[in-house]
């Protein structure tokens, strides 16, 4: 691809940011395409096109930023930028490093473009997921199906020479499936994911329609959710968010550095038994949440988060890694050019464990199966933590029995970490968003099937 | 070019391109956020955005684009997708331009204070939050105070010969404070929202956050039980605004709402009254005609314990015979437009915070809660949700709860109102509601 912003005009953009000072003087620029299309009520509506270009441009001066951005890459309005950041600083001009070309950094996979693909087939594609979910039974009432795709080309220029390109590709597509039995109505949903071409939803995708109308169709016949203290097993795939939200969000530098975290001060200790290892992968192929380079240039990476139980690292963004006189494990993001990074997971799940699905559940006299999540909210400075289970089983006797509905899974990180007993073999990533700071994200989040000895299960049924 | 030359450019290069109907929305802001920590501003930032976007309608298929290039070629190019995009939505009988057009009077969108006050004020301000926050003993740290502010230029056009434009200046300031540590650390959010920043109370907004987090210190899982429930502004302008969006005729026509059905039903508790008002001078979300240029208006939703009405743009109402009420919402020039609330305002009762915490007499006195929308089923209205606060005991505010959940459905607990609180604030996360205190007869409780 051409440059978005020649490297030229980077540099003296970058010198005019450092005209007052700064430690660091950072450009972003990016180019972002997408295309989505949604089918609902057996009509498929909403084509939606956008092109937006933008850059954002920053100046790091001790613990302060000081930023800028705006729609569209004219060369006058990035001067104007750069005047309004430097106008705010107070120190001596520095000069930034010379500048090469960016560099692309190693992509992920995209055998067949998506906007190559004509929007008539993406429109076929959602009446197949339609014409499958509503065969799956009588009951089904309401489907809707959505398709996305985006691809968001970014460079990033700073002071200390860094010039690094990106090219990312992301498709997805989700089913929304109600069932209506009587009085009774649920839903269930389903998707599919991932940085990736159109590849990736042309095989088989009428599997997301199937699995979210069986979740629908199988939540009619939920009783209440049980009350109280209960093992529970959680799904993998998209379970993983009890991770993401309980622990993951703690361990990201910004919070840890404010004593907003309740694992900040804790690098070393054991909080989980030694068969718990957890990792954040940015360089995961083809993952949701993978990337070449973050939002800062930095390239992704595996980073070991919970080695063996214990508290191994934190996740950085460039700007806390300088704090704590570290490297950034690549975990600088934003949404888009009209924000600045902060430490964000990409990849964040549990490494899988020798047992079995079926092991873990067998040892259960009474608890809950959860299965799918409908959201989770976390306090990452305490670690509290509140999920709705959308799909969950009692676990009777160690069988899997009644579907539950209304169960909700209060607790809190640390304690929750302390009482996993168990991890089965099967890791799975499912796709996510992550909204932090105002920042929503692509965020893969995954597990294989974990099992918890004890949470506070809050449930409708009586006891 | 003007914004309004802009958005009648788009217009024309849709017609040309092909459209039956066109319309474009056209957008030209700037603002600027503090951000500071410790006594010392962390981020500074001074942004400009300006965008548009199309609706192109092929008879009755329509298709949306949108970009960041406001040059002719740009707009052209954006016009054309749109018109390309509707050949693959399938017909919808009822979509369609509003038939009438129109902006309503709204005064007091703009105040002209805002582009008096300097940056260095602004920065002032958001440290003086920051300082109220911290002057309360207890209080370990203030995680971020933040001022944020903003004025944006709205051009509206279509192809029948509708054109609107208006400005609107918005300012904000909220902290967050944590009490305690460790474990044990609790954290509460102070917020202030008003036309410019003398319309802020740096005092108020940093107490508020300093006050919630400590009344949080030492909070204990609670027992589980049946009992009054009173939900704080906060907690209850969430509410109100999940039962908003379950109002949207979209959701009720499609099967997706509790209320599909029950217009003019008994919904809630007589002295419970809620209203849409795209209009009130102080409303985040006032604007003289929604996003596809119908004029604002004020829309009863629930009175007198009843359903009154949904929601409606354009294409809903005509799917239901019935005429719009300006709903149709547009997050920004990226998005189409689509139904969805304007300010929703909660009619304030007779009681103070005191005389509804006397009224509960036993009960829950909620501060907080976590994962409302994916709590709440939203065809049954059956919820459960995560929450914190304190007991209420003999009539007073008791010791602080946290790790618990309270349940029920929405209408059961609408229908149990029994009091609503006389102090109303607007309160401006997701959505805009303008909300007060409401004590629920009874819910259940999930502790330990």
């Amino acid at each position: 691809m051409s440059a978005l912003v020649e490297p030229d005009l980077a540099g003296r953009i970058l010198e005019r940011a450092l005209a007052r000072g700064g430690d660091l003087a950072e450009l972003y620029a990016e180019a972002r395409n997408g295309f989505s299309l949604t089918l609902d009520d057996r009509r498929v509506e909403r084509p939606l096109g956008g092109r937006e270009r933008g850059v954002c441009l920053r100046v790091v001066q001790g613990d302060s930023t000081f930023y800028g951005y705006v729609d569209g890459l004219a060369e006058e309005d990035l001067l104007r930028v750069a005047e309004s950041v430097a106008q705010a600083v107070r120190g001596e001009a520095g000069r930034p490093a010379a500048l090469a070309s960016a560099a692309l950094a190693d992509g992920h996979p995209v055998r067949i473009r998506p906007e190559e693909v004509g929007a008539r087939r993406k429109a076929e594609l959602l009446r197949a997921c339609d014409e499958r979910a509503r065969a799956s039974g009588a009951e089904v009432a309401q489907v809707r199906i959505g398709y996305a795709e985006s691809r968001r080309q970014v460079e990033v220029y700073n002071s200390d020479g860094r010039a690094a390109a990106d090219d990312r590709t992301r498709v997805r597509l989700s089913a929304q499936v109600v069932a209506r039995r009587d009085d009774r109505v649920e839903t269930g949903t389903d998707t599919r994911g991932g940085h990736a071409g159109w590849e990736l939803v042309e095989a088989d995708p009428v599997e997301v329609a199937d699995r979210a109308a069986r979740r629908a169709l199988t939540m009619l016949a939920a009783v209440d959710a049980p009350t109280g203290r209960l093992p529970v097993v959680v799904g993998n795939g998209f379970g993983g968010v009890l991770l993401h939200e309980a622990v993951g969000h703690g361990l990201e530098a910004d919070a840890v550095q404010k004593g907003a975290s309740v694992y900040a001060g804790r690098l070393g200790e054991q909080v989980a038994r030694d068969f718990v290892t957890a990792y954040d992968d940015g360089s995961r192929e083809g993952d949701w949440g993978s990337d070449g380079i973050d939002d800062e240039g930095t390239p992704t990476r595996r980073t070991t988060v919970i080695a063996e139980g214990r508290i191994e690292s934190y996740l950085y963004d460039v700007l806390r890694a300088r704090k704590d006189g570290v490297d950034s494990t690549g975990n600088g993001r934003r949404e888009s050019f009209r924000h600045v990074p902060v430490p964000r997971m990409t990849n964040t799940f549990f490494a899988p464990g020798d047992a079995t699905p079926d092991d873990l559940i067998g040892e259960v006299e009474r608890g809950l199966y959860a299965v799918s999540f409908g959201g989770g909210q976390v306090e990452p400075a305490t670690g509290d933590f509140v999920f709705g289970v959308s799909e969950g089983y009692l676990i009777e006797s160690g069988r899997v029995t009644a579907p539950v509905r209304g169960a909700t899974l209060v607790g809190n990180g640390l304690e929750a970490l302390r009482a996993v007993d168990g991890i089965a073999g099967d890791l799975e990533i499912a796709t996510g968003y992550c909204g932090k700071a105002g920042q929503s994200v692509p965020a893969g989040v995954g597990q294989p099937h974990v099992r918890i000895r004890e949470l506070t299960v809050g449930g409708t049924a009586s006891r | 070019m003007t914004l309004d030359d802009v958005a009648r450019r788009a217009v024309e290069a849709a017609l040309a391109a092909g459209a039956s109907d066109a319309e474009a929305w056209v957008e030209e802001s700037v603002s600027r956020r503090v951000q500071v920590y410790e006594g010392s501003v962390e981020s500074l930032s001074d942004a400009g955005g300006r965008g548009v976007g199309v609706r192109a309608f092929a008879g009755t298929r329509s298709g949306y684009s949108y970009g960041t290039d406001l040059s002719d070629e740009g707009v052209v190019e954006v016009a054309r997708s749109a018109r390309g995009a509707a050949e693959v939505a399938d017909e919808d009988e009822h979509a369609g331009l509003p038939e009438e057009c129109g902006a309503a009077a709204v005064d007091g969108l703009v105040s002209a204070e805002l582009s008096a006050w300097s940056t260095e004020r602004k920065v002032e301000l958001a440290l003086a939050v920051e300082r109220a926050a911290r002057a309360l003993d207890g209080i370990t740290q203030v995680e971020t105070a933040t001022y944020s502010d903003g004025e944006g230029d709205v051009a509206l056009a279509n192809s029948r010969g509708f054109t609107g434009g208006y400005t609107a200046t918005q300012a904000w300031a909220y902290a967050s404070a944590f009490a305690g540590e460790g474990a044990e650390l609790m954290t509460g959010l102070g917020v202030g929202v008003g036309r410019d920043p003398a319309a802020l109370d740096p005092e108020a907004i940093g107490g508020e956050a300093a006050e919630r987090a400590l009344a949080l210190v030492g909070a204990r899982q609670p027992e589980s039980r049946r009992c009054p429930v009173l939900l704080d502004t906060f907690v209850a302008a969430s509410f109100v605004g999940f039962i908003g969006s379950m109002l949207s005729a979209e959701a009720v026509q499609r099967g997706r709402s509790l209320f599909a059905g029950r217009e003019g039903d008994e919904v809630a508790d007589p002295g419970l009254a809620v209203v849409d008002d795209g209009t009130d001078p102080d409303g985040p979300s006032s604007a003289p005609f929604d996003g596809e240029g119908s004029p604002s208006r004020r829309t009863p939703l629930i009175e007198g314990g009843r359903l009154q009405t949904y929601l409606f743009d354009a294409r809903t109402a005509r799917r239901s015979g019935r005429t719009t009420t300006g709903n149709a919402s547009r997050g920004s020039y990226r998005s189409p437009p689509m139904v969805g609330t304007s300010n929703l305002v909660v009619e304030p009762g007779d009681d103070d915070l005191q005389g509804l915490v006397r009224l509960a007499g036993d009960g829950l006195y909620v501060s907080d809660v976590a994962g409302l929308h994916s709590g709440v089923n939203p065809v049954s209205g059956t919820f459960s949700v995560g929450a914190s606060g304190r007991l209420i005991e003999n009539g007073e505010l008791g010791p602080p709860v946290r790790e618990l959940t309270i349940a029920s459905d929405l209408v059961s607990m609408l229908k149990a109102v029994r009091s609503v609180g006389s102090a109303a604030r607007w309160v401006p996360f997701r959505g805009s509601v303008r909300a007060a205190p409401i004590l629920i007869g009874e819910m259940s409780v999930s502790g330990a």
